[in-house]
């Protein structure tokens, strides 16, 4: 219902005898200012500081024939309106004011939404930075993880090169947002990953070993072997199994927050998706219903620059992911993704917002994806080496991190050197020990299709078996009969 | 969309196309002395009345589902319920199903409405690749079992190409996810609640050209009827035909018709295309020794084929004639041209002569 129902409507419905039951129930909600929280402001930098970032050239350039909508002159025209019922129009969502000026909103934008970060690239806290501060023991987890990471990665792509596992994807460059987000969510909080996203579940202790079970599909695998390599997923962790398709999870993650919210539990939903995948339909839809339902969900939208080779150029003309979050009526900001202090205290800002509020937040990161998209790709093919390098080399994440651990005083070249020898150490007997392990048994080809299996999968499991037992030799071996 | 299935939604009051008399089964209408008179759609609401009655975590939501749905189907359901529970959503089908398919994964029932089947390509890749593979997928760690995606579908005499398909096809070749189809009130509230408490998401295609105009005594209280089980609802020994959802009233005139021509006609109700009940029609086809399938959609790779070849599998012995199918043409559904698309009455009553005199 209207709050306070405008006296022009009043008066018009008293004069209208045919008004009807369904005029009167529109259903609008005056809420109060969305900008009013002081969470929500990022640290804007001057342009000394700009990130080098993959973005759409053109824009900046056009020339702006019209003058633009600046927000202040729309809040002083909805104060005008709000004295003068004739200066404003009643329409179902609430007043709209009238302006006499032909004005169209402009496109393109005079300056991108700035990138909130803490860090410099040397580890330095950049002066007048605000920040969520975190003890020895969590900032010493999150560089442990994203080493592990790094190692994970390294040796599981050089598994798939040996033609040990199928198919791999990397997670290099994005170190900070896997890590970071995870340390800043509470175990119970909901994740719906994409694919890039193992180091949430890292950060929740799935172990080498269990990733190693993916990759190899073996029995030890929670997902039975039914799906590619890095398709996690962890009922455990609170991580929703990976499925291939960009953007279906985001959807799901707004009935998943809508089930939280009716259960009035102290947690939300976390979906991850890419910049290439803000095109596809599923975002709009899971953002629309996000903000419709006021379902408590995060969106963190890894804006790596590539899709697979599709350049952001090519995605999309709007100033990055960002932007679009108002559109819908959610709250956005625009976080540095190499910056694992920005990140943390990005998103432990918005799950506040999303829980104690009840409303979904956007929250986009930008972190270039050093490695191939995946193992079937190439993209040197597509883009330059020395921008690859660029990123990898002065832009990294991980090492930004360290940095600032190092000058906290926490962290030293001897405990470096432990580190790395012990994580190595780990990731290759993962690999052993998930590469010895057999296979899962034949039946789970046919369990878990529905809840019970149909008399159509009885009768094949029986023939597959049959056959399996006349050609043994078409078959693979190391599954179980 | 809305507006124009808002219209559609009004004109279904009057139904000023040719009244299609539904017969239902008489052993139905025998067995069932006590209910209450009710039509297709009050059968459907009352089935949605007790689902949210009997479980606190069940939700019904879809595009205009809060003032009673443009069929009436959710009729009183967020009066009673609270809009928590019923709600509308925004026009998005792929967000209504991949909504439902998160709100079930938390162990909810996620009722969820899509307004016309013909609009439900825009979920089918939450339906095939999600919902679908949920369970499977995650090594059954997580499901979205709770699911239950109602859509009517079907001619109604005037809906033209996108207010009358018949897309059960579509879904029928999709693993992890069943589809039912009712053909009357009775088994439509049955067949409901059973899907709604099914542990596996669910397509539900409703008869929409029943909406009223089938009527029948159904019971009152709270039942369930089988999922994967399909029902002889009439007896013969020379053809068996198989069929579902509003076109058995079309095949039964046929049947009884073909009755005065001394043709014994026997025809079962599929009610869930997949897991398909194949004993018995098997067993069926085996006493008749010939088959004929008819429904609405293409025969092109409609449901009907399925039948045929695994029929022809495990019959072929038995066989008198080749399986025939009556079906609606090869052609995107026409307006004007509807009644010479519709697989009718003459056309399965000649395919039973030809048939039965092959």
């Amino acid at each position: 219902m209207w709050s306070a129902r405008s006296k022009a409507i009043g008066d018009y419905v008293k004069r209208c005898v045919c008004s009807n039951g369904r005029f009167m129930a529109g259903l609008v909600d005056h809420r109060s200012n969305p900008f009013g929280s002081s969470l929500a402001s990022g640290v804007a930098e001057t342009s000394r500081h700009a990130l080098p970032f993959p973005c759409n050239m053109a824009a900046p350039f056009l020339v702006r024939r019209f003058e633009s909508t600046l927000a202040g002159k729309q809040l002083e025209l909805l104060h005008a309106g709000d004295a003068d019922d004739d200066q404003a129009l009643d329409f179902p969502g609430g007043k709209v004011t009238y302006t006499p000026e032909m004005k169209f909103i402009w496109e393109n934008y005079v300056k991108r939404v700035p990138c909130y970060r803490v860090l410099d690239e040397n580890g330095d806290q950049i002066m007048g930075s605000n920040f969520k501060e975190m003890s020895k023991e969590v900032a010493l987890k999150m560089y442990n993880d994203m080493v592990t990471l790094q190692f994970m990665d390294t040796i599981f792509y050089e598994a798939q090169r040996q033609g040990r596992i199928s198919f791999y994807m990397t997670t290099i460059g994005e170190e900070a947002i896997n890590i970071a987000s995870a340390a800043a969510l509470n175990d119970d909080d909901l994740v719906l990953p994409q694919y890039r996203e193992p180091g949430v579940l890292l950060w929740r202790g799935f172990t080498l070993q269990d990733f190693a079970n993916q990759c190899f599909g073996n029995k030890d695998d929670g997902g039975k072997g039914r799906q590619m390599p890095v398709h996690y997923g962890s009922k455990k962790h609170n991580y929703l199994t990976v499925s291939s398709p960009i953007a279906t999870q985001l959807p799901q993650a707004a009935g998943i927050a809508y089930s939280l919210k009716m259960d009035k539990q102290d947690a939300c939903v976390v979906a991850f998706i890419g910049d290439g995948g803000t095109s596809e339909g599923d975002f709009h839809a899971g953002l629309n219903f996000a903000a419709v339902m006021e379902a408590p969900v995060i969106f963190i939208c890894r804006n790596n620059g590539w899709a697979i080779s599709t350049h952001i150029s090519e995605q999309f003309r709007s100033d990055g992911i960002v932007v679009k979050g108002q559109a819908y009526g959610i709250r956005s900001i625009r976080v540095d993704g190499s910056d694992a202090l920005a990140v943390y205290t990005a998103i432990h800002t918005a799950r506040e917002m999303a829980v104690s509020e009840q409303r979904p937040v956007l929250v986009e990161t930008l972190a270039y994806r050093i490695g191939h998209h995946s193992t079937s790709d190439d993209s040197t093919k597509y883009r330059p080496l020395d921008e690859i390098e660029y990123w990898k080399m002065a832009r990294n994440p991980v090492n930004r991190f360290r940095g600032w651990i190092e000058k906290k005083g926490w962290w030293s070249e001897k405990e470096e050197s432990e580190l790395r020898i012990s994580i190595k150490k780990q990731v290759l007997q993962a690999i052993q020990v998930a590469e010895r392990t057999e296979k899962p048994p034949i039946a789970e080809l046919f369990s878990d299709v529905y809840d019970q299996p149909p008399d159509n999968l009885r009768e094949q499991e029986t023939e597959l078996r049959e056959t399996i037992n006349k050609y043994p030799q078409d078959y693979p071996s190391g599954f179980p009969f | 969309m809305a507006t124009a299935l808002r219209r559609l939604g009004r004109r279904m009051a009057v139904p000023f196309f040719r009244v299609r008399e539904f017969s239902a089964s008489t052993s139905v209408l025998q067995n069932e002395q006590s209910g209450k008179s009710m039509n297709l759609y009050t059968a459907i609401n009352h089935a949605l009345h007790i689902a949210l009655e009997t479980d606190p975590r069940a939700y019904v939501f879809g595009e205009d589902v809060g003032f009673g749905g443009v069929f009436r189907c959710t009729t009183g359901l967020a009066d009673r319920f609270g809009k928590s529970r019923v709600f509308n959503t925004p026009l998005c089908e792929q967000g209504i199903v991949g909504f439902g398919i998160g709100l079930a994964a938390m162990g909810n029932r996620a009722i969820a409405e899509i307004q016309f089947a013909d609009y439900i390509f825009p979920a089918f890749d939450q339906i095939v690749n999600e919902a679908a593979k949920f369970r499977y997928r995650s090594g059954n760690q997580f499901n979205c079992g709770g699911l239950t995606v109602r859509a009517p579908y079907g001619a109604v005499g005037h809906g033209g190409h996108y207010h009358s398909q018949s897309p059960e096809a579509f879904f029928c070749h999709v693993p992890g996810i069943k589809v039912v189809i009712p053909r009357s009130p009775k088994q439509a509230k049955g067949l409901l609640l059973s899907c709604i408490r099914d542990p596996n998401p669910i397509v539900f295609f409703e008869p929409k050209w029943l909406y009223r105009l089938a009527v029948e005594e159904v019971p009152e209280d709270d039942y369930m009827l089988p999922l994967s089980e399909a029902e002889v609802i009439r007896e013969g020994s020379d053809i068996t035909l198989v069929g579902w959802g509003a076109q058995l009233s079309v095949m039964e005139q046929a049947c009884v018709d073909a009755d005065k021509d001394g043709i014994s006609c026997e025809l079962i109700d599929l009610k869930t295309l997949i897991p398909w009940d194949k004993e018995t029609v098997e067993a069926s086809v085996k006493k008749t020794g010939r088959l004929l399938i008819s429904h609405e959609a293409p025969v092109t790779g409609g449901f009907g084929a399925e039948i045929s070849a695994s029929i022809v599998e495990r019959c072929f012995l038995r066989l008198e004639a080749p399986v025939a199918r009556v079906c609606g043409l090869d052609t995107p559904f026409p307006l004007v041209f509807e009644p010479f698309y519709m697989p009718t009455k003459n056309k399965i009553l000649d395919a039973i002569k030809a048939t039965v005199n092959y």
